[in-house]
């Protein structure tokens, strides 16, 4: 190999490296919630305000200083209905304590939104995130995935995938229901 | 000028159903530039009952006379961006500006490093044939040792 050539191997190995790390780092999945929860430092819970299935607007901040277990779902989504069952049972639990379980449908279309909650006899509040923003700032990677919200607006317990029971139980016991 | 005014308006008039015959759309030609939401494959090979579903909700909408502009708007209403197969473009966003400000830093790089390593001797010297540079009074030394043998 020439001698001249040393650098310009050098540079483009560099750049080449270096664009190997940027498409490394951009495609890892956030899990900053994630380790905040493992590491028990109870982060904010994300708010937007979000068109709600119902009418009208809502949002997680409408629930502050009562417990609540947000659920990202939609019509489509299999284990969203396997776990229909299990979210109903903890949103009674939720109301005697005046909190709720607060469904939020993802890529859903809103007559399907409302045909699937009358099907399963779900009786807890949904808000729309069309845009995907509040599914974002939870760092959701799919549906269905649930987060425990404590009194103070804290995320304390996040069930990536289908809800089990035990989930459910230590997920009311840490909001206090 | 009343006889040109008439005439225009005579072929305005016959525009208007052209242009509305061009905007009108079809399932196939909306389907394949949106997405299957469960299944995240375009929607024209999607198989599946949420395909199904929004399949239906496209036949609905096209036969309320919407054009295909219309369509992909009410689809992105309900189901979000994510349901375009082609997402709006945003400009140039991250994803693209790194990787070329990256290649961008190296050839500049390349161009400051490479002349200064030339000039610094990063090639060494030969003559025109491709063998080692010798100075004149190398070169006499070593005829003067051939000699010798001579």
């Amino acid at each position: 190999m020439r001698r001249t050539s040393v650098p310009l191997v050098v540079i483009v190995s560099l750049a080449l490296v270096a664009l190997l790390v940027y498409g490394v780092v951009g495609a890892a999945d956030s899990t900053t919630l994630d380790d905040a929860v493992k590491a028990d430092e109870k982060p904010p819970a994300p708010t937007r305000s979000l068109p709600a299935l119902a009418g009208g607007e809502g949002s997680l901040a409408d629930w502050r200083g009562k417990p609540v277990i947000v659920n990202f779902w939609a019509s489509w989504c299999e284990p969203c209905k396997a776990e229909a069952p299990l979210l109903e049972r903890a949103h009674t639990r939720l109301r005697q304590r005046e909190g709720t379980v607060l469904g939020v449908t993802v890529s859903d279309a809103s007559g399907d939104s409302r045909e699937f909650m009358r099907e399963h006899g779900i009786s807890f509040p949904s808000l729309r995130d069309v845009d995907g923003e509040l599914a974002d700032d939870f760092e959701t990677k799919g549906v269905p995935e649930s987060f425990a919200v404590d009194r103070q607006g804290r995320v304390v317990a996040i069930s990536r995938g289908q809800v089990q029971r035990d989930w459910v139980d230590r997920a009311l016991r840490m909001v206090g229901a | 000028m009343r006889l040109a005014g008439a005439l225009l308006a005579a072929l305005a008039l016959a525009a208007t159903p052209a242009l509305a015959a061009e905007q009108r759309t079809s399932l196939p030609d909306v389907e394949d530039e949106v997405m299957c939401v469960s299944c995240k494959v375009p929607l024209n090979v999607a198989e599946s009952p949420q395909a199904d579903a929004q399949r239906e909700e496209i036949r609905r909408l096209v036969d309320r006379g919407l054009t295909k502009e219309e369509v992909k708007a009410q689809l992105v209403a309900e189901y979000g961006e994510d349901v375009l197969a082609e997402p709006e473009d945003d400009g140039l966003g991250a994803a693209y500006v790194v990787p070329i400000a990256i290649v961008l830093a190296m050839i500049a790089a390349a161009a400051f490093v490479v002349p200064r390593w030339r000039r610094a001797g990063g090639t060494p010297t030969t003559s025109a044939a491709g063998g080692p540079n010798v100075s004149d009074a190398e070169l006499k030394r070593l005829d003067d040792d051939l000699a010798r043998y001579d």
